[in-house]
């Protein structure tokens, strides 16, 4: 992946350079750089808060915890699951978004705006009604159903166009099949007057957080996370074309199935944690392909360490712009993503 | 000769548009009156019949006059100018996809809605005749922005770009909506909730001459106009070269859509695909001349709006799904469905 292929495409519009190298080094500074960035951010966000707690305190309530202190009990039971939550979703968003744009070659490709997570939604909305009482593992698993669901139906609709599946087509066949999941979440909502639940979910949030959703989600997460460093290669491959692909050898049938259900698991387990928070999938790969270049190899672990930071600092915002009131996580990212994919959609000169 | 077979098959269109329009009017007026007849407490025929004479208690005139009677009309006034602002805003910008809900509208009409209403003490205080307003101000910015944003120097407004600018305004308008939605109080937050979900919440005769003069008015300026859509159909450079005065006539006829728009959703929440179906529907009975095909959109959105009202209201009872949730279900998977069948 290294060879330098420069090309020109729209030679009437002046020389438009894409560039297809890989940047290794570019990719260690981000891993190293982010994840230091992102230890200080998780220390910062577990200290701050309505009640200030100094960092030597946050030291010893992790190394050296005491029940009887009060503010490591804050530290241990409400900041600590809050943060770690904030950077295990920013992760798999980030990822999940960086292989639905690979694989489909779109991009516009997000959790968020391919009815992934609003099909989640819509299946956890008819958990709350139906089975209010219902484990937080089962609540995970519906939500991958829900999330399947969803993604199948835009998908195949926009598949079934005439003319083939174009960006803008998929985004559309998700935006009206989330207003047509959203009103039946808001109908099943007041039918069972479970609306402000449903609304803060919907805001999303990683206020509540707790250490059980995390031990739950944390192998998910993991094995998906580890199922996309996997197949990272192959997705590269993809990338340029399915016939490409194929003629390298790849059975492209395979890719796309594993890397669908990596999607699922990584975009429904968190849809289950935080609720519908979008854009993270859109904005992080296209900023990690801008620094590290087009080897999926660098951009899945890059994107992961990206969208956890994207996820603690936006969190950490959401908690400061007005406390003790807490702005929800979902429209602080959206307040970013929307300028971005409107970005990106004016950029796009190709089908859009 | 050639002359004459075109008049006639002229006259078999207009004879066909009236037909279709006609049969539409009689279906509203049963819907009219299956609608009078749903609800918690159910009055047989006759006693409707009485009531409406005025022969009928005391409790079934103030149901009848006092809450069905306005809640229907209104269902006919918002799915009327619904649809009529989306068969406006399809040939206006030649996509068959655009529909104030779609577009981010609606939505820019609900913030400033519900600002209005997070300022205001009380939900019902809300002064009823400002909403309208408030939220034509709401819609208007929203569309100046859209139209902005989508477009491009030496290319003009591309459709897909602008469908795509809009969903993603509509976002941006939807995430800020819930950051005001969860510093309601919860009494606020159940009413903002229903108004959301398109319900039809202005049941009384107030709402009713709030809303009558932008139908009454913008409608007809509409209907009036449909010469210059069909001409404007045609292409922009068409248009010109027949003399018309394009970029005016665009933004007066945006202006009258964005209008019945923001009126329809001030009183009626988040109802959407109505405008997207009404004028589809009515494309393909009626062919797309405007002088047929707007009156029939808007018989067609009265139509279903009044159906969906009443089927959210005879479901479940004795309580009611939101009518925008109905018209979704109904609306969008017919969206899909024009979706896939649309080419690029």
């Amino acid at each position: 992946m290294n060879q330098q292929i420069t090309t020109r495409i729209g030679a009437d519009k002046g020389v438009v350079k894409r560039d297809f190298r890989s940047r290794p080094w570019a990719a260690t500074l981000i891993l190293v750089g982010g994840l230091a960035l992102l230890v200080l951010g998780i220390a910062v966000s577990v200290s701050f808060g309505a009640a200030d707690i100094k960092l030597s305190v946050v030291w010893s309530a992790v190394f050296n915890f005491n029940p009887e202190i009060m503010d490591h009990q804050i530290i241990r039971e409400l900041r600590l699951p809050r943060v770690l939550g904030g950077a295990m979703i920013g992760a798999s968003f980030a990822v999940a978004g960086a292989i639905m744009q690979g694989m489909t070659r779109n991009p516009l490709a997000d959790s968020g705006l391919m009815g992934i997570n609003s099909g989640a939604g819509f299946a956890l909305a008819l958990c709350f009604a139906f089975f209010p009482n219902l484990s937080f593992m089962y609540l995970i698993l519906y939500s991958f159903l829900g999330a399947g669901v969803g993604a199948g139906v835009v998908y195949g609709i926009g598949s079934l166009a005439k003319g083939g599946l174009t960006p803008a087509r998929l985004v559309l066949a998700g935006a009206a099949f989330s207003a047509l999941l959203s009103a039946l979440s808001e109908g099943v909502a007041l039918y069972f007057h479970i609306g402000q639940d449903l609304a803060f979910w919907y805001a999303g949030g990683v206020a509540g957080t707790k250490w059980i959703q995390l031990k739950i989600m944390f192998p998910w997460i993991g094995a998906a996370l580890l199922g996309a460093m996997v197949i990272s290669r192959s997705i590269t491959m993809l990338s340029l074309g399915d016939d490409v692909a194929k003629g390298l050898g790849q059975r492209t049938g395979l890719v796309k199935l594993a890397g669908a259900l990596i999607v699922l698991v990584l975009a429904g387990s968190s849809v289950a944690v935080v609720g519908a928070v979008g854009f993270i999938g859109l904005i992080i790969p296209h900023l990690t392909r801008f620094f590290v270049g087009v080897d999926y190899r660098w951009i899945i672990p890059c994107s992961a360490i990206l969208g956890s930071l994207l996820a603690v600092f936006a969190d950490l915002t959401a908690r400061m712009i007005n406390p003790p009131n807490e702005t929800p996580l979902g429209a602080i990212i959206a307040l970013i993503g929307v300028p971005f994919f409107l970005y990106l959609a004016r950029k796009e000169r190709r089908e859009l | 000769m050639e002359k004459t077979t075109f008049s006639t098959f002229e006259a078999s269109k207009n004879k066909r548009g009236f037909i279709t329009m006609i049969s539409l009017a009689v279906l509203i007026v049963i819907a009219f009156i299956i609608s009078m007849n749903t609800g918690y407490i159910r009055l047989t025929p006759m006693e409707l019949l009485n009531t409406i004479f005025g022969k009928g208690t005391d409790k079934q005139e103030l149901i009848l006059f006092q809450f069905r009677l306005p809640r229907i009309v209104i269902s006919v006034l918002i799915g009327a100018g619904l649809a009529v602002s989306g068969a406006v805003m399809q040939g206006v910008f030649r996509n068959a996809l655009a529909d104030p809900g779609i577009l981010g509208i609606n939505a820019g009409a609900g913030i400033m809605v519900m600002l209005l209403i997070s300022f205001y003490p009380t939900a019902t205080a809300a002064p009823v005749y400002l909403l309208p307003m408030v939220a034509f101000v709401g819609a208007g910015v929203t569309a100046a922005l859209i139209y902005a944003l989508a477009y491009k120097r030496h290319q003009g407004i591309s459709p897909m770009r602008l469908l795509l600018t809009g969903v993603a305004v509509a976002a941006g308008m939807s995430a800020a909506m819930i950051v005001l939605t969860l510093r309601l109080d919860p009494e606020k937050y159940q009413f903002v909730a229903t108004w959301l979900a398109g319900s039809i919440w202005g049941t009384s005769w107030k709402f009713v001459l709030s809303l009558l003069p932008w139908i009454l008015i913008l409608v007809p300026y509409v209907i009036y106009k449909a010469r210059v859509m069909n001409v404007l159909n045609l292409g922009e450079q068409t248009a010109v070269g027949l003399g018309a005065a394009v970029t005016k006539e665009q933004f007066r006829l945006l202006a009258a859509a964005v209008g019945l728009a923001a009126a329809s959703v001030a009183v009626s929440g988040g109802i959407g695909f109505v405008g997207l179906v009404g004028p589809h529907l009515a494309r393909r009975l009626v062919g797309p001349k405007h002088q047929l095909m707007l009156p029939t959109s808007a018989l067609l959105g009265a139509l279903l709006v009044i159906t969906a009202d009443t089927i959210g209201r005879w479901i479940l009872q004795p309580s009611e799904i939101p009518t925008g949730i109905v018209v979704a279900v109904i609306g969008a998977p017919y969206f899909l469905y024009l979706l896939a069948r649309t080419k690029s």
